[in-house]
């Protein structure tokens, strides 16, 4: 009875609500349809990863299957080969491109002349503009047997043949063209914390007899930890997710021990294969795994260091 | 005089930042160059190059402007850019806008909504088999709307309406002007710094997606240019690793052009952005602050 008469309240309040504020209200209609019809209409999509889904039947005829997809795909050769690509892909582009954009912004900060700084901070964006497409065909042509690239490793020792058909080279590949390609961009985020700090910070660590190395440590840093803690946790969240664009455009059978990762692994499943329903179940295990450690770490973040996403 | 230690930090940091620039042109540079080189001494040519292969030509650019599946897929790729970007301008500033006005019932839900789809997403096969029961497959519309808003770009916007002091939007209120007259006349002008970076944004992600067009497209007279070139250019990566002498017409086309491609493709977002720097900066700015 009470809690009718609540539900009552709350649908008589919302009426008043809408009528108050419908002008508001019909603004976004056209975005929150949006969000339903192409984000949360696939989320419930997702269902397919519990069944064995024909297009025909749809998903109220399709038969349910339970966790079998899950278990069939954990069971597979597949399961470890392309999750041990993913985590170390993932992971070596966490350690040596993640510092890169901060180590930048540092350095360049340090630049007094404003002319010289502009002219190396335009240039360093610009190949965060470059379209994957362009990029990845440039590391193939460079890469190539004939390419430039090739041939300066050949001063080194390393044999004149393509590079993309070795499997051992596929990670460097992907991570070096990744700081090549991102770092210039990345370091624009640190370069607007440096300028956000104090100055009198500064002045005062220098009366207390703070060398450059000493202020940087002492005053730098923890002004722009802040930043650093958000893109980190960020970058946490993506973990589990290597961009299918890029390895798509680079890999090619020969090296799939070491570049196959999940999300061209889904790819191939769905769409080559037409494996709807596997498909959708090695992502949804993807996405939840992502969602989990963005959680944990955001948590753990907020109880460590007062910074979080939300 | 005395060799003080930030001077020779400062040294080697002017240094660093020479060789960083060298590292980060010289690929693009190399490209360039390329395209005007003769394309024979190119294909014989390995190592680095400082200056374009003679005899010097233009008969790349000739054929790349003459090729139908570019010119198409140039035409395609504008078409989406303009009905895209529109689309993503009006839908992306009504969302912002909704997000900074205070008092609906509802707005806490809407924006949990919004800020969900960051995090989790149905993936690559529900998104396709959407776009397929909409019966949008081989239209450019299944590129136009599934990316009509981008939620990072929606926060970005959100962020710099809400920089703008509630008292204007307050007084035009009492006023009696609607919330729309308040978003067209007050919000928008206001934060025209914001709308050049949604722009660049939007413009460049539109500009160089291919992924999409390769999976719901099908009729090749409907591929954006990013598209025709990945398949020209696969297909001249794919002649570089045979050694057939005898390659067929378009091999040679291709192996011609590819360079040319390149830089025609690429050379507009290039020759656009640093003027829109100071924009986006900012853009990054005001989106680094909370997500």
């Amino acid at each position: 009875m009470h809690k009718n008469k609540k539900k009552e309240f709350f649908l008589i309040r919302l009426g008043k609500d809408l009528r108050k504020y419908a002008g508001a209200y019909v603004l976004v209609i056209p975005v929150v349809l949006f969000y339903l019809i192409f984000c949360y209409k696939p989320m419930y999509g997702v269902i397919i990863a519990f069944q064995d889904f024909s297009p025909i039947r749809g998903i109220a005829g399709s038969e349910w299957v339970g966790l079998q997809h899950f278990k069939d795909f954990f069971e597979s050769y597949y399961f470890t080969r392309i999750l041990k690509n993913t985590l170390i892909i993932s992971l070596s582009t966490l350690i040596f491109s993640f510092p890169m954009p901060i180590i930048f912004a540092l350095l360049l900060n340090e630049i007094r002349n404003e002319k010289f700084k502009r002219l190396v901070q335009t240039i360093s964006y610009m190949p965060h503009f470059i379209s994957m497409v362009v990029v990845c065909n440039m590391i193939k042509m460079f890469t190539s047997n004939t390419g430039f690239i090739t041939s300066l490793l050949g001063i080194f020792g390393v044999p004149e043949a393509s590079l993309l058909t070795k499997p051992e080279y596929f990670v460097p590949i992907y991570v070096i063209s990744g700081i090549w390609q991102q770092t210039g961009w990345g370091a624009i985020i640190y370069l607007s914390a440096l300028s956000g700090i104090d100055q009198q910070l500064y002045e005062a660590a220098k009366i207390d007899g703070a060398n450059r190395w000493k202020q940087t440590l002492h005053v730098t840093l923890p002004g722009i930890s802040q930043t650093i803690i958000i893109m980190l946790l960020l970058r946490l969240g993506n973990i589990m997710d290597v961009g299918y664009e890029k390895v798509m455009l680079l890999y090619n059978e020969g090296i799939f021990k070491t570049a196959d990762v999940i999300s061209t692994f889904v790819y191939r499943k769905g769409l080559t294969d037409m494996e709807f329903s596997y498909s959708t179940a090695v992502n949804l295990f993807n996405s939840v795994i992502n969602f989990i450690i963005i959680v944990v770490f955001n948590k753990l973040s907020k109880k460590f260091t007062e910074t979080g996403l939300w | 005089m005395k060799l003080n230690g930030y001077k020779v930090f400062s040294f080697f940091n002017i240094l660093l930042m020479l060789i960083v620039v060298l590292v980060t042109a010289y690929p693009i540079y190399y490209v360039v160059i390329a395209s005007f080189s003769d394309p024979t001494s190119l294909s014989i040519h390995t190592g680095l190059l400082a200056a374009p292969l003679k005899p010097f030509t233009t008969s790349a650019y000739e054929l790349v402007f003459q090729n139908q599946q570019i010119l198409k897929g140039f035409a395609n790729t504008m078409y989406v850019m303009v009905i895209g970007l529109a689309l993503n301008l009006i839908l992306t500033a009504l969302g912002a806008y909704f997000l900074t006005i205070n008092g609906p019932m509802l707005k806490n839900v809407i924006t949990f909504m919004i800020i969900f789809t960051m995090y989790f997403s149905g993936g690559m096969i529900p998104s396709y088999l959407n776009i397929k029961d909409m019966e949008l497959l081989n239209s450019l519309w299944s590129l136009i709307l599934p990316s009509a808003i981008t939620t990072t770009n929606l926060i970005i916007m959100k962020s710099a309406f809400q920089a703008i002091p509630e008292s204007l939007s307050e007084s035009a209120r009492l006023d009696g002007a609607s919330y729309l007259q308040i978003l067209i006349k007050i919000m928008i002008p206001l934060s025209k710094a914001t709308m050049a970076v949604m722009v660049l944004y939007y413009g460049v992600s539109r500009w160089n997606s291919w992924f999409a067009a390769s999976i719901y497209l099908n009729n090749s007279d409907l591929f954006p240019l990013q598209l025709v070139m990945r398949n020209i250019l696969n297909m001249a990566n794919q002649m570089a690793g045979s050694t057939g002498t005898g390659a067929d017409e378009m091999a040679q086309l291709v192996e011609l052009i590819k360079y040319a491609l390149i830089v025609v493709t690429t050379a507009p977002i290039l020759a656009l952005y640093p003027f829109l720097q100071k924009y986006f900066v900012k853009g990054v700015m005001i989106g680094a602050v909370k997500g």
